[in-house]
């Protein structure tokens, strides 16, 4: 056991620091890492082992018939829907101010960043109660739209809303500090040979930022699709008509129809794993090129 | 507030000649504010323009009342404790993960994002499951016991869960990049190895322990759909901030709502406004070694 927490397992980057890397004694050592794994699997590894297991516990005939219920399909269904239309929404506005905050200079520029920020500390529940402020019977276009029959609070509309709302950081925040980092010579060399705007940024920044871009929407797409608190607001809960993924997992859960709760749960659960995975690939990605991007041009 | 760290980002930027060359700014300027208009700054400011149709007085009322000042001390305290018990175990996890080596490592290191990925209805379902009396966890501490489901512990706990990437990921790339020459120099110079941790390593990444206590605790204290599930939702026992907002717009009491929002938001700002200030300590550190 001792030998394998000896720093012997992989023995490539800081290869030359492993022999001085430890000071502290073994025993430290090994409670730290005991400390830390049980902490985690309190809080992590047994939550997720439990979703899947409740999810299975009548067997698989019981967990298929709650995934393929009418009203969990319906749910899915829109789900998918928010989440098809707020990502490419927040992709599209995530280049554009990564691009203006990345490659000029204007005043107020760092306001711009804390306002684009504010999304992710403003509680959800606010977030749903804004837009019943906006769109609501009583709210600033309430009447208007009553007047015109179009349904934007407790409809698919609000909950879109919601969920752009929610996720309307994530790309912008990961493309800025990457484009900041990449400078503007590659742009300027392509345009000073004669390339146009728009070719410019496809062949030349588009693959620089790829990796950064993909990251970005994964995070975007998993947090659109199991938002639960601002949706909730402006859902109203309509069974088969409003009800997002996580809604019915609520709705299903306070019937104390806690396996199909968890069946549809788990389906969540394994965007969660799938996401994660992703996001460890691309992390794996943007770590080798940055170090092959160092090794070919050294400063 | 994610998880990714790419390092040394404003850092990297060099002086260049604005729009000299490139195109574009109008246009990706203009679609950014009008977006963030239309999103975010509208209907943010409906928030705090409808607390003026309400009297100073009514206000004061609402926002003060017992059972809104119950869930402040709930929603305020458990989301102190929950920061608290991450920068202590997060702090941990985050040395281990650096430092040391064991199997499963890096399976365990992606894994500790998974309360961003998680949804929070899935996390709170969970939880509520396994801290019940009868769950996997909350039989053994029923034994000695200790009630956590439908508690104000319960809400604790759902709020550990939710804050736990943060202290993790804020403290990671620091400790990667610490100088580990300065440990060895101090236990070569007689440090013992606790001393050595107070006096070089703790300075070193307390910046980044406070910004991850501090991201941690103004996501705790907004949290909705892990709390609802685990927290019993008694009045003036176990009934968080965000819950009352909605339970007043079902009674569709908007003012009330409304008030309580904007206490909520001017706190979140403050707290946003501390972060800031400290990420920029945690870059000055950082850089400065």
């Amino acid at each position: 056991m001792s030998a394998v927490l000896d720093n012997v397992a992989p023995a490539k980057a800081n290869s030359k620091r492993l022999d001085t890397s430890v000071l502290e004694p073994g025993w430290v050592r090994i409670t730290l890492i005991a400390v830390a794994l049980i902490f985690l699997t309190l809080f992590l590894f047994i939550p997720l082992a439990a979703v899947f297991t409740e999810a299975l516990k009548k067997g698989w005939e019981v967990y298929v018939e709650s995934v393929i219920d009418a009203d969990a399909l319906s749910a899915i269904k829109l789900t998918l829907i928010a989440a098809a239309i707020s990502v490419p929404l927040n992709l599209v506005f995530g280049v554009a101010a990564a691009w203006a905050i990345a490659k000029f200079e204007f005043r107020g520029k760092s306001i711009l960043l804390t306002l684009i920020d504010l999304p992710f500390s403003i509680s959800p529940v606010i977030a749903g109660l804004m837009y019943v402020l906006v769109f609501g019977a009583s709210g600033w276009f309430g009447p208007w739209l009553a007047e015109h029959d179009i349904k934007i609070l407790f409809a698919v509309p609000g909950i879109v809303l919601a969920t752009v709302f929610i996720t309307f950081p994530f790309v912008a925040r990961e493309l800025i500090p990457l484009m900041q980092q990449q400078g503007t010579e590659e742009e300027e060399a392509a345009l000073v040979l004669g390339a146009s705007g728009w070719s410019t940024f496809w062949r030349v920044t588009m693959p620089n930022i790829k990796w950064g871009l993909l990251y970005g929407v994964i995070l975007c797409n998993a947090r659109a699709m199991g938002e639960f608190g601002a949706v909730s607001v402006v859902s109203g809960h309509i069974r088969g008509e409003t009800n997002t993924m996580p809604l019915h997992v609520e709705i299903l859960y306070n019937e104390y129809n806690f396996t199909a709760a968890f069946a549809v749960a788990s389906l969540l659960a394994l965007l969660a794993l799938v996401t994660l995975a992703i996001k460890s690939f691309i992390e794996w990605r943007l770590h080798e090129s940055r170090k092959a991007s160092t090794a070919a041009a050294p400063h | 507030m994610t998880s990714l760290a790419l390092p040394g980002n404003a850092a990297a930027t060099k002086p260049r000649r604005p729009g000299r060359v490139i195109p574009g700014f109008g246009i990706s300027l203009g679609f950014t504010l009008f977006y963030l208009a239309l999103i975010v700054l509208i209907p943010l400011s409906a928030v705090f323009l409808n607390t003026f149709s309400m009297s100073w007085a009514d206000f004061w009322a609402t926002v003060t009342s017992e059972r809104v000042m119950a869930s402040y001390r709930l929603s305020f305290g458990a989301s102190l404790i929950a920061a608290a018990l991450n920068v202590v175990f997060g702090g941990i996890v985050a040395w281990v993960l650096v430092r040391y080596q064991f199997p499963g490592k890096r399976l365990v290191d992606a894994l500790v994002d998974l309360p961003f990925a998680l949804p929070t209805a899935v996390a709170g379902i969970t939880l509520t499951a396994l801290y019940a009396h009868n769950g996997w966890i909350g039989q053994y501490l029923a034994s000695l016991g200790i009630k956590v489901a439908f508690t104000p512990l319960g809400v604790v706990v759902a709020l550990t869960f939710i804050g736990l990437p943060f202290v993790v990921r804020t403290v990671q790339p620091v400790l990667e990049e610490a100088e580990r020459e300065l440990e060895e120099a101090a236990a070569s110079l007689g440090a013992a190895p606790l001393q050595t941790f107070i006096r070089v390593v703790l300075p070193t990444i307390t910046p980044a322990l406070l910004t991850g206590f501090a991201l941690a605790f103004a996501r705790a204290t907004g949290e909705y759909g892990s709390v609802i599930f685990i927290a019993g939702n008694l009045p003036m026992v176990s009934e968080i901030t965000p819950l009352l907002i909605i339970s007043k717009l079902e009674q569709y009491d908007y003012a009330g709502a409304t008030a309580i929002a904007v206490v909520m938001l001017v706190f979140s700002f403050i707290l946003l406004l501390a972060i800031n200030l400290l990420q920029a300590w945690t870059r000055k550190r950082a850089g400065k070694s």
